[in-house]
């Protein structure tokens, strides 16, 4: 196949093409002084985040950052990858607005994985806005009054009298200015002014944060077919791969048989790949890979492969019997997670003990781009071109696997076709390494079809949610949650049997609840397939048992779900489960004084979803509305559903209001797009989605039997309330909080439109069984 | 073989069950036309072969041979189709990749109905793109505000 044909294919710009920065360079831009400030000097930002705790911490200099060329073309570069939740237009947008540039002369480039020169690449638990608005702004606001300086320096006065304005500095007392382009040489040879000199802008002067006019980057190559995805990445001389994966985790190669495989026309080579020994982190699988001229060749050739398959330890795997096992757990004392007064004594005082008990099954990510990734490994170099989450660790995976150095290995970021968790592990990328290196140099794409997709992902942990609570005088007086379910830890470090402080922390052991008597405990629970974390992660089981155990309660107690909500989450006051947990306190890596429980921000955000909702409204025979509130990665999200169900029982969401409090908002726009796409994907998961095994193998195969939602199936009216913030107001997630409320929302709505209470996720067919 | 692709002819003289789509991102280079499921349940691979709007990954090389197909790269030269600008307008997109198929399939609703779909038409025949994002309420939107700019 010849490669001068698809010579106008669109690259992927990247930082590492040089090309890209060529003319930059050449013209004196900011990079020339490329520097390495360290994270430490973060200590001078208005409050502190978890930045600093991350690989590579915070990097805040527009040197690395920013160039500038004589035409007046601002370059930014984006160091987190793009997976649908617009962080590769927010952040350069915030240091465009501080730098005083005109968005229309910005250029984005995406950087490739190297988390000491960029920061952290992490993207991942909703971090990208939450940890890089301060350094972002500071980045924007250094290379304004490096501007500004270089003007009063080129006339001859005070830096005082000069002022960046959209694009040029105007000199104040005469009204002379010189553009950016203008500036642009004397302005890159200074050096980076000190946080502490740094100013940033006054809110009332933002011309794009906050406002949400700013459209995505990548908007008009999407809407023409020329964004570039790992899927759709080209290399020159490039074959193309996919794998047959032993059917169950850790399950091995015993032989093959290729030579059906090899007849294939386009077939190449046939090669075998080693199962990663646990803990695998995101070691490949191991599996026979099939080589080919192209993706269709290969596929025809992994047809006619035979294998045979040691299905290893996990070849029993079975969703149902494991959910029995999961709930007789549930149902013993597990091991105290947190505890405040005394449980037993109030339950057995109460007046009467009521036991509710909740499941969520395993779900698949299923982004629409399956994974991908080309890989070049040649005269000791590494070059991969991927849709990774996490380009800095892929990296470092990268290296580890072909024994390289770090220094030698290049990652690309492609455009992510969704990620949702599943694509900061780089698995599939190390498969394409390892291949390229069997090859002797050859690029080599790796395509995993849907199936691959299914059957070999890493899935969010299933969970059995087994919640008491004691009534005494229509008040609740003890809450006890045990929650059993596999670790995603076991990838990383021997099993531990049960959810760890990073999960106990997803929703958990922040329990808002004013309840004299709380216990929250852990059962066991061994993890018998890769345990992944899914956008919201354990979240969504979390906020199911416990806001659903309240709506049952309010119920029980013929009290308005919403009056009842606020009851059990009490007076606004900060909630410190350090005082009563026996486990460290994860708060999503970030500082609890800049992040606490503050129910004060729960009960708002549900007052105001409740008013905007119009809470108690009049509804049409077969319609319910369900309320549920949950904080998760450091934000506040309450969400009315109405629901409506015909007398089929087939179920539809007429109107969804959700309410926010996210911090400062700074792209409205694309958190209105979060909340609609969360909504989606909580309806997805309340009705459809489910991952189940039977002899250690994923049952399902494709979208007919994994099934998601659909347009038209409910959540197309999506109203997003965004709670009003300052700038001071820390900003904090919004790629995964919309989703935890959303199920227990949409249950207690058919109850209420029902009778019928749903425990069980998904609905799938049980109301029209 | 011969196929017309985007008006330009092509020869193909591989196998002729290979789908159209591997021929499309594969030798041809055009990879708007996505790559979702290979089983013609998600439409990420819409095109239209004569005007109607097809899923690559299910149909075979032969069923092409002599035939017209467009993809997203051909849907209008200056990428400012109604359905395109409409998308824009409305800022669909999140990560996008499902995006070209949607709007192939919507520009071939748009033409059938003469720019007249009902609600209940768009839905059906929306049906069958999925989006994982979630963007579902403003591809509505989109293809309405593209119906009256038809």
């Amino acid at each position: 196949m010849k490669m001068e044909k698809f010579a106008d294919q669109p690259v992927i710009e990247n930082v590492s093409r040089r090309n890209v920065l060529k003319g930059v360079v050449a013209s004196g831009g900011f990079v020339l002084a490329a520097q390495f400030v360290p994270s430490s000097a973060m200590a001078g930002f208005a409050y502190k985040t978890g930045a600093d705790g991350m690989p590579g911490g915070a990097v805040w200099n527009p040197h690395v950052f920013i160039s500038l060329d004589a035409s007046g073309t601002v370059t930014i570069v984006t160091h987190r990858s793009e997976m649908g939740t617009g962080s590769r237009t927010s952040l350069p947008m915030v240091v465009a607005d501080e730098m005083e540039a005109d968005w229309s002369k910005v250029k984005i480039v995406q950087a490739p994985g190297d988390e000491q020169k960029y920061g952290n690449q992490d993207t991942d638990g909703s971090r990208s806005m939450r940890h890089f608005i301060q350094p972002m702004r500071a980045c924007g606001a250094a290379a304004r009054q490096m501007l500004e300086h270089a003007a009063a320096m080129t006339w001859g006065v005070s830096d005082t009298e000069c002022k960046a304005q959209n694009h040029k500095v105007v000199h104040v007392p005469t009204g002379k200015s010189l553009g950016y382009g203008e500036l642009a040489a004397a302005a890159s040879a200074l050096p980076t002014p000190k946080l502490e000199t740094v100013e940033l802008k006054n809110p009332s002067q933002f011309r794009y944060i906050g406002k949400g006019k700013v459209q995505i980057t990548d908007l008009f190559n999407i809407t023409t077919g020329r964004a570039i995805y790992a899927q759709d990445a080209r290399v020159p001389g490039m074959k193309y791969a996919v794998i047959a994966r032993p059917p169950v985790v850790l399950g091995q190669v015993v032989s093959f048989d290729e030579a059906a495989a090899m007849k294939v026309p386009g077939v190449i080579k046939v090669v075998k790949i080693a199962r990663t020994p646990p803990p695998f982190k995101f070691g490949p699988l191991g599996g026979v890979a099939v080589i080919a001229d192209s993706t269709w060749a290969a596929l025809k050739g992994r047809e006619a492969l035979k294998v045979v398959w040691d299905d290893g330890p996990n070849k029993s795997y079975d969703s149902e019997a494991y959910k029995a096992a999961l709930a007789e757990t549930a149902r013993k004392p597990g091991k105290v997670e947190r505890n405040e007064g005394d449980i037993d004594k109030a339950l057995a005082g109460a007046d009467e003990v009521i036991t509710n008990e909740y499941y969520v099954p395993h779900f698949s990510h299923a982004t629409m781009e399956p994974p991908a990734a080309v890989a070049r490994v040649s005269n000791g170099k590494a070059e991969i071109w991927a849709c990774v989450q996490s380009p800095g660790g892929t990296r470092g995976d990268v290296a580890k696997t072909l024994g390289l150095s770090e220094a030698d290995v290049t990652v690309n970021v492609t455009l992510l076709g969704g990620g949702f968790g599943r694509k900061s592990k780089c698995d599939f990328a190390l498969e394409a390494a390892i291949l390229s290196k069997d090859l002797g140099g050859t690029p080599v794409k790796v395509v995993w079809t849907r199936e691959d997709d299914l059957h070999h992902g890493f899935y969010h942990s299933v969970s059995y949610q087994h919640v008491t609570a004691g009534l005494k005088n229509g008040k609740v007086v003890g809450w006890r949650h045990r929650s059993v379910s596999p670790s995603l830890m076991s990838n990383f470090m021997p099993d531990p049997h049960r959810e760890s402080a990073l999960e106990l922390g997803l929703g958990l052991i922040d329990t808002p609840f004013n309840v004299p008597n709380l216990r929250l405990e852990t059962g066991e629970a061994v993890a018998h397939t890769r345990i992944g974390w899914f956008r919201s992660v354990n979240n969504i089981p979390h906020a199911f048992a416990m806001q659903s155990m309240v709506a049952e309660l309010a119920q029980k107690l013929g009290r308005d779900q919403k009056e009842f909500l606020l009851e059990m989450i009490g007076p606004a006051r900060i909630v410190d489960p350090r005082s009563s947990t026996t486990s460290e306190l994860w708060n999503y890596g970030d500082p609890f004084e800049t992040y606490p429980v503050d129910t004060g921000r729960l009960r708002r955000v549900v007052e105001m979803v409740a008013e905007k909702a119009d809470w108690g409204r009049k509804l049409p025979k077969g319609h319910g509305l369900g309320i549920a509130a949950h904080r998760s990665f450091l934000t506040y999200v309450a969400t009315v559903v109405e629901v409506a169900v015909d007398e089929q029982g087939n179920v539809s969401v007429p109107r969804v209001d959700t309410c926010v409090d996210c911090g400062f908002a700074v792209n409205p726009e694309r958190i209105r797009s979060q909340m609609e796409g969360a909504a989606v994907m909580g309806l997805s998961l309340a009705k459809h989605t489910q991952i189940t095994f039977k002899n250690g193998r994923v049952q399902q195969n494709n979208f007919h039997d994994y099934k998601v939602l659909r347009i038209g199936e409910g959540a197309m009216d999506v109203r997003t309330h965004i709670y009003p913030n300052g700038i001071e107001v820390p900003s904090s997630g919004v790629g995964e909080p919309g989703v935890p409320p959303f199920a227990p929302a949409f249950t207690a709505a058919i109850f209420q439109a029902t009778g019928k209470r749903i425990r069980n996720l998904p609905l799938a067919d049980q109301l029209t069984a | 073989m011969q196929v017309k692709v985007n008006s330009q002819d092509k020869a193909y003289a591989g196998d002729p069950q290979m789908p159209l789509m591997w021929f499309l991102r594969d030798e041809l280079g055009l990879t708007g036309t996505k790559f979702g499921c290979g089983a013609g349940l998600c439409g990420a691979c819409t095109v239209h072969v004569d005007g109607k709007a097809v899923r690559s990954c299910v149909t075979p090389m032969s069923a092409v041979s002599g035939h017209a197909v467009t993809t997203i790269e051909g849907l209008s030269s200056d990428g400012n189709h109604p359905v395109q600008k409409a998308w824009r307008a409305e800022n669909v997109p999140q990560c996008g990749y499902c995006q070209p198929g949607q709007i192939m399939q919507a520009a071939a609703l748009i033409a059938e109905k003469k720019g007249k779909p009902s609600e209940q038409e768009i839905y059906s025949t929306m049906s069958g793109n999925i989006c994982r994002c979630g963007c579902y309420q403003r591809i509505f939107a989109a293809v309405k505000l593209a119906a009256q700019g038809a």
